[in-house]
């Protein structure tokens, strides 16, 4: 009992905490926004994996560590419009469409990361967002030393997820958006293109998943490798169900999935006798009951995974 | 513009559709390889004499395309019942480890007549387990299977690497996490002598053809269509549907854990990480490029096994990464996707 | 009259080969009321959908307040101070009234909502209108006569001048209707402009200034509302009319089916409340009412896809368990259910699929969990002769079929066995005249040879027609039965809307 006092009271878990969640919330954020339009993005694995990659590669190639997230923004846009076109123009089952997108932005990713770096000993590293101290909130007692430990996609994605939760609730942008998920013949028939939205918020949205990924390699990290977003991507997509499509929640549940990923590292390295890959499954695990608890109670966007077109009821 | 659906469908389109997606994704590719410096047609043909240039080359790609064949056929039935089965992957290493744990532990004495087809039995139910829990959840808790299954493939891995860290371990692989071995006399016999090629493609040749006598002429194969194709419409004729769709999941699950089965006692006779070069992932591939008929998972399996069997020889020489075979296969995919569009729908105007 | 505030000009539209707006002409004048008379398939729907710029016409032109509207632009007819309320109701339900209201309507680029003037507008519009609703309710939890004030608001908020209502009573009860007329003439009074679609002479006479009648694509005649009568209309849609088949009287024989208090209930809801009632033989037995009272449970209940929470239910004279698909079918109980696309049959199925989905385990149909193709082709291909299905064979996909076609598939595979009971649920909706007739009489000629019929259905004209004895459904509770002949329209109409529970009380 006392080791786990210890850890919850340590400012290292909770700086850990913050860490790990970051590439989670601009993923769920990501995800959140195109599902709200109604289109379920499962690009988004391969989405955040050429996200790192090419704001990894942006960066070792001489850019700077913002024009790297730019880079992977962008990119991510582009794989954004692919979904969008498969999806909301041709109106393909989602579900396949989002596979294709993972597995070929993935494998994009390796081949091209592998023809501009060739295989060496050691992998190549670039140097990372280094922390800052933001005055003030770092002279505060436990939690100075707690955002002190934070680089600045830390802060913007904080910052993101309450943007997010006033555009989708406060503007008429964020009506237009979720009058598309929920019935997209309405939003037509008041003079929101429907189709316009959906290519907006995939795009958008796809983007915010590269810079999840591009988080990963310039600040979590300093290089890159194959596999190494682990089905992030995936628990992003439960983590918006856990959160109702809502992203103060989004956040709120980025941060409590977080907290038991930095937890159970802590807890394996106190406990002995327990198999270091059994502290590993929980991840998945919790996204799974997750699912399972909230997937009855959330409201679902109406319209969610159904094509639009036009004149067609 | 607006899209059409096409009343009829001539025969011909059906048959073209593929050929076209697979040449689209080609063309695509080759881009990629011109942008890396390389002669694209020298590649392709590299990739060609690769796969099937020598008698060794061959006989790989068939061994390569064997798991495929299994993993493609279970992507291809689940998806025709609507039951999205993402965890091809996992159940294909919960197959793996089951039968090397039965064959290591518990039939490691037995003759090859009795160890092979209970290992290949225990193979495929440890595959059933798998995918029942999604379905279940599914059923249960209206919880959208292709994300559980999915996230269940990480738990597979991590099962198995639990498993040949502790009470699996071969101590004689130098500390390499690696389960034991099953019993010689359990491997499937070659098929062709001094290459890898073992009875395991036989196997899945012929459940190839058993899946589409199933799927074609066999009331659960009805029902199972119906309950995919409308699930209202089917619980309104009487199709009980959990019923239906927990049969579609075992024979889904089945596969994708025998196709682990039978890499293990046709090639490696034991279990490490890195025993699926994302062979469950490809499954999906290959079933959709075969538009989901059992017998085009054949010749899609082929085409996915091609790529990657002649992709090593292609990346040595011409020194394009290897992964270009895996983007090839991505974009079928989706070249696929936009084909069969296409194939349903025409443009007006 | 006044200016005229709308000019259609020679509009036509084709679908496929089908000309469903055929040089179609009309105006509205400011403060008018026109009905827009015409059958399913006349072309009302589409010549507002092209109005709205739903749809782009082929030909033609429409002019607002003297300017001509860009086709195929919703928002540019918005802007013009068009509005539509649709049959269909284009709002989202999990959003609030406000939400729905507003989407569309301010900048979309704005850093933020004006929610507290939109409040205020909405209000004003409320009172002035007579049409309160609470703008901070889920619209989902609203009833369906509310969700329509918030569909009318709607266009009210963008300013509409001239207001479009696709069959606006469809989901109404009788004093819904009146209200929402009297609501109508209110607005037009302060000098909106109306046009109603409908095919109910009734509401037609009582509401509009001025009739433009529409048949096959085209305008047929128009009609200052004082001028002309209801026969004169009736004749006028229809043209020459296919008869429908009449009811001959015959005596009835035992009863088959009967409930004795039964409910269901669903996900907490009460979806039947104590519903009674006794189904002779030989007899058709008319259940009416307004849309989502009920029907879809008793449908669903006898169908066997639901089971009751309480009460008891005798067939053939043996009270009996929950009861699946299976043992309906396996009974003697033929299912004609309410939404033939999604229920009655799977499109992309073939027809002979179709036809023996719900008895492929009987031995006939399969052997040893092989099917046997040859006999199920063979049972199909009887039903598409005898039940004269057209538009394709056995092994046609059915999606191909039309409407009536594929209903006639239904009925066929279900009469070619010669029930003892039928469930038939709304069987002729969404049909042509010819095929409404068809069904009719399949119906009607089961009912001669003994067959027990429970109709279920929300077109009095059908069940007038058709029914032995009627009972209504409100609220998921049955009101006693009456006999077909000593009710009219008027008395059907106030059972419909709950008249009965009064005088019970």
């Amino acid at each position: 009992m006392s080791i786990v006092l210890d850890i919850i009271a340590s400012s290292g878990l909770w700086a850990a905490v913050l860490r790990i969640a970051t590439p989670l919330i601009f993923g769920t954020l990501g995800a959140l926004l195109c599902e709200r339009a109604g289109v379920l993005n499962l690009g988004i694995e391969g989405i955040m994996t050429f996200g790192a990659m090419v704001g990894w590669l942006a960066v070792y190639h001489g850019a700077d560590l913002w024009t790297g997230l730019l880079v992977a923004a962008l990119a991510g846009a582009v794989f954004g419009l692919l979904h969008a076109s498969l999806t909301v123009t041709l109106g393909l089952s989602q579900h396949v469409s989002g596979l294709g997108v993972t597995l070929f932005a993935s494998s994009l990713s390796y081949y091209l990361f592998r023809l501009i770096v060739p295989l060496s000993g050691s992998p190549p590293t670039i140097e990372p967002f280094a922390p800052v101290n933001v005055p003030l909130l770092a002279d505060l007692p436990f939690i100075g030393a707690v955002l002190s430990a934070q680089t600045p996609p830390t802060y913007l994605a904080l910052l993101l997820a309450l943007l997010l939760a006033y555009v989708v609730f406060r503007t008429p942008l964020g009506l237009a958006i979720r009058m598309t998920g929920e019935n997209p013949h309405a939003a037509e028939a008041q003079g929101v293109n429907p189709m316009a939205v959906r290519y907006g918020a995939v795009i958008v949205g796809s983007a915010l998943m590269a810079v999840g990924g591009g988080f990963l390699t310039l600040s979590a990290f300093n290089s890159f490798f194959p596999t190494m977003i682990q089905g992030r991507g995936w628990i992003c997509i439960a983590l918006v169900v856990f959160a109702s499509w809502r992203p103060g929640r989004a956040l709120f549940g980025a941060l409590l999935f977080a907290f038991f990923d930095a937890f159970q590292l802590r807890l394996q390295t106190a406990v002995d006798g327990v198999p270091y890959q059994v502290f590993l499954m929980t991840p998945y695990i919790l996204s799974i009951v997750a699912l399972c608890v909230m997937a009855r109670r959330a409201r679902v966007p109406q319209a969610l995974m159904q094509p639009y077109r036009r004149g067609e009821r | 513009m607006r899209f059409e659906r096409r009343e009829h469908r001539p025969l011909a389109l059906i048959v073209l559709t593929p050929l076209l997606a697979v040449a689209a994704a080609l063309a695509l590719s080759g881009l990629l390889i011109a942008a890396a410096g390389a002669p694209v047609l020298e590649a392709y043909w590299r990739i060609l004499v690769g796969a099937f240039g020598s008698r060794l080359s061959a006989t790989e790609t068939l061994t390569r395309a064997t798991p495929l064949m299994l993993t493609g056929l279970a992507a291809a039935v689940a998806f025709r019942a609507r039951v999205w089965n993402i965890g091809g992957e996992g159940q294909f290493y919960f197959g793996a480890i089951a039968t090397a744990a039965v064959g290591s532990q518990l039939l490691a004495g037995a003759p090859g007549y009795l160890s092979i087809p209970l290992l290949l039995l225990s193979g495929a139910v440890a595959g059933m387990v798998l995918l029942i829990v999604p379905l279940w959840l599914r059923l249960r808790f209206s919880v959208d299977e292709v994300v559980t299954s999915l996230l269940l493939n990480f738990v597979a891995v991590l099962v198995v690497s639990m498993l040949i860290d502790g009470p699996l371990k071969d101590p004689l692989a130098f500390g390499w996490p690696q389960s034991q071995s099953v019993a010689d006399a359990a491997m499937l016999p070659k098929l062709v002598a001094r290459s890898r090629l073992h009875w395991g493609f036989a196997i899945a040749l012929v459940l190839a053809f058993v899946v589409h006598f199933v799927q074609s002429r066999t009331v659960f194969g009805l029902k199972s269509r119906a309950a995919g194709l409308s699930p209202e419409g089917a619980v309104f004729a009487g199709v009980p549907l959990a019923r239906t769709l927990f049969l579609v999941a075992c024979l889904s699950g089945g596969l994708a854990g025998l196709a682990g089965a039978v890499e293990v006692l046709g090639v490696k006779g034991y279990v490490t990480t890195d025993l699926s070069p994302g062979f469950g992932y490809s499954g999906i591939v290959v079933a959709m490029l075969a538009g989901l008929h059992p017998l085009g998972v054949v010749l899609a399996a082929l085409f996915t096994a091609t790529m990657f069997v002649g992709a090593d020889g292609m990346s040595r020489a011409l020194k394009i990464p290897s992964y270009i075979a895996d983007v090839t296969v991505a974009l079928s995919l989706i070249t696929m996707l936009v084909a069969v569009f296409f194939a349903q729908y025409r443009i007006r105007r | 009259m006044t200016e005229n505030v709308l000019e259609i000009d020679g509009v036509s539209k084709s679908f496929g080969g089908n000309k469903a707006n055929d040089g179609i002409s009309m105006t509205l004048a400011r403060g008018e009321i026109v009905a827009l008379l015409g059958e399913n398939g006349a072309g009302k729907t589409t010549l507002m959908s092209i109005l709205f710029g739903h749809y782009t016409p082929d030909e033609g032109r429409i002019r607002v307040a003297g300017a001509d509207l860009p086709p195929g632009r919703p928002r540019a007819a918005i802007h013009a101070g068009i509005g539509m309320v649709h049959q269909h109701f284009s709002l989202a339900p999990n959003l609030t009234v406000l939400e729905n209201v507003m989407t569309g309507t301010e900048k979309l680029w704005s850093l933020r909502s004006e929610s507290g003037r939109a409040r205020a507008k909405l209000k004003a519009l409320a009172e002035r209108f007579g049409l309160v609703v609470d703008p901070d309710a889920r619209l989902g939890d609203l009833s369906v006569g509310e969700q329509q004030r918030v569909e009318i608001l709607k266009a009210l908020y963008n300013d509409a001048r001239i207001l479009i209502l696709d069959e606006p009573t469809a989901v109404l009860t009788n004093l819904e209707a009146e209200t929402l007329f009297s609501t109508l003439k209110e607005m037009a009074r302060q000098g909106l402009s109306l046009i109603f679609i409908s095919h109910k002479l009734d509401e037609v006479m009582a509401a509009a200034d001025r009739v433009v009648v529409l048949r096959g694509g085209k305008v047929v005649a128009e009609r200052r509302a004082a001028e002309t009568s209801k026969a004169e209309l009736a004749e006028l849609m229809v043209g020459h009319r296919v008869a429908r088949p009449v009811r001959e009287a015959h005596e009835r024989g035992a009863p088959v089916l009967e409930a004795a208090s039964v409910s269901v209930r669903i996900d907490g809801v009460d979806r039947l409340k104590e519903v009674s009632f006794r189904l002779h033989a030989g007899e058709v037995l008319g259940i009416i009412g307004v849309s989502g009272n009920g029907q879809a449970a008793l449908a669903s209940l006898l169908s066997g896809t639901l089971v009751r929470s309480a009460g008891d239910i005798l067939l053939y004279g043996e009270a009996i368990g929950d009861f699946s698909v299976a043992d309906t079918v396996a009974s003697g109980i033929g299912r004609i259910p309410e939404d033939r696309t999604r229920e009655g049959a799977i499109g992309e199925m073939a027809v002979w699929e179709n036809a023996v989905l719900e008895r492929i385990d009987e031995p006939r149909f399969s052997r040893r969990g092989l099917v046997d193709r040859r006999a199920a082709i063979a049972f199909a291909e009887t039903i598409v002769r005898d039940f004269d299905v057209r538009g394709g064979g056995a092994r046609t996909r059915t999606r191909l079929l039309s409407g009536g076609n594929m209903q006639k598939l239904i009925l066929g595979r279900n009469l070619a066995e010669r029930p003892r009971i039928l469930i038939a649920a709304q069987p002729a909706r969404g049909l042509d005249e010819g095929a409404v007739a068809a069904v009719h009489a399949r119906i009607l000629e089961a009912r001669k040879a003994g067959t027990a019929v429970l109709l279920i259905s929300e077109d009095l004209d059908e069940v007038i027609g058709l029914a032995d004895r009627i009972q209504a459904i409100v609220g998921g509770r049955l009101s006693p039965p009456v006999s077909a002949d000593d009710v009219d329209a008027r008395a059907l109409g106030l059972m419909m809307a709950g008249a009965w529970k009064k005088e019970a009380a």
